[in-house]
């Protein structure tokens, strides 16, 4: 059984937000979601670098575990999903996730919170897969439909993988083996510093 | 009639505040989670891509399998 990961190739990752956009148009989020965003570090700066960033579908999800009322779940591919008829708009799981990815729709004149909303990663929500009703709360079901993530089959520099993890990590790695670097831009080094090395820079970070 | 001693009520106490203070899950009472159907059955729409058989579970992970490949360069260019 695949567990669906993403990966984002720091060294081809152009920003042209391309995702982003794709994200948009094929589920059709409403004002003020982004369920995909590009972020950039040292932006304008020499060695600026870019990645594509949208929930991470974790294994251990910290939203479903803060989530008061259980409106998550994972499926059989590892998708991490929410029902929004359960959601109450409380917010935890944004204060829970370390990526941002749960997004609350302003609907009102005072900011009215909505019922969350997320990267599926295409795979729609628990209404019938390819449904009218699944296509309205959660966007395109397109691994119903034998397909990858748009953002992912839309990236045009191929940054943004998207599909069972051990395959995107298999071609990752390769690209990083040919090109003889390109691993070390994002990890723990990047964020922690490296042993014995120099601590980080403190950069600025767009997203 | 012998008058109870008031130790006696402390498991009673105890037993009825742990009582009051458990309930159901939080969902009980309020909307409950609906079952989703797995990837494999199939969209049921125009738009599934060819090449497998909805409502195969081995078909779609061999076009999952097919998809994610065409993300990589190197076997495509190779046209593998």
């Amino acid at each position: 059984m695949a567990r669906m990961k993403f990966i984002c190739d720091a060294e081809r990752c152009i920003e042209c937000n391309g995702c982003v956009t794709a994200c948009k148009a094929e589920h059709e989020v409403p004002w003020g979601v982004n369920r995909r965003r590009v972020v950039t570090m040292n932006d304008g700066q020499p060695g600026e670098r870019s990645i594509s960033v949208a929930c991470m579908h974790c294994s251990d999800a910290p939203c479903m575990a803060v989530c008061p009322v259980d409106c998550f779940y994972r499926t059989d591919d590892g998708v991490v999903l929410h029902d929004k008829d359960v959601c109450i708009g409380c917010g935890y799981c944004s204060y829970a996730c370390p990526f941002g990815a749960p997004q609350f729709p302003a609907n009102g004149q005072f900011g009215l919170r909505g019922k969350m909303d997320k990267c599926t990663f295409c795979a729609g929500g628990p209404e019938d897969n390819g449904s009218a009703a699944e296509n309205e709360k959660y966007g395109r079901n397109r691994l119903a439909e034998g397909k990858l993530p748009i953002c992912a089959e839309m990236c045009s520099t191929k940054a943004l993988l998207g599909g069972d993890g051990d395959m995107v990590a298999d071609i990752f790695r390769t690209r990083v083996l040919t090109r003889g670097k390109g691993s070390e831009v994002w990890g723990w080094g990047t964020a922690y510093g490296k042993p014995g090395g120099t601590p980080p820079k403190t950069g600025t970070t767009k997203s | 009639m012998r008058p109870l001693c008031p130790w006696r009520l402390v498991p009673l106490a105890a037993a009825a505040a742990l009582a009051a203070c458990s309930g159901g899950s939080p969902s009980e009472g309020g909307a409950v989670r609906k079952n989703d159907a797995p990837a494999w059955q199939g969209a049921g729409n125009p738009y599934v891509a060819e090449g497998w058989k909805a409502g195969d579970q081995t078909s779609w992970e061999q076009q999952m399998r097919v998809r994610v490949q065409g993300q990589n360069e190197y076997t495509r260019g190779s046209g593998g």
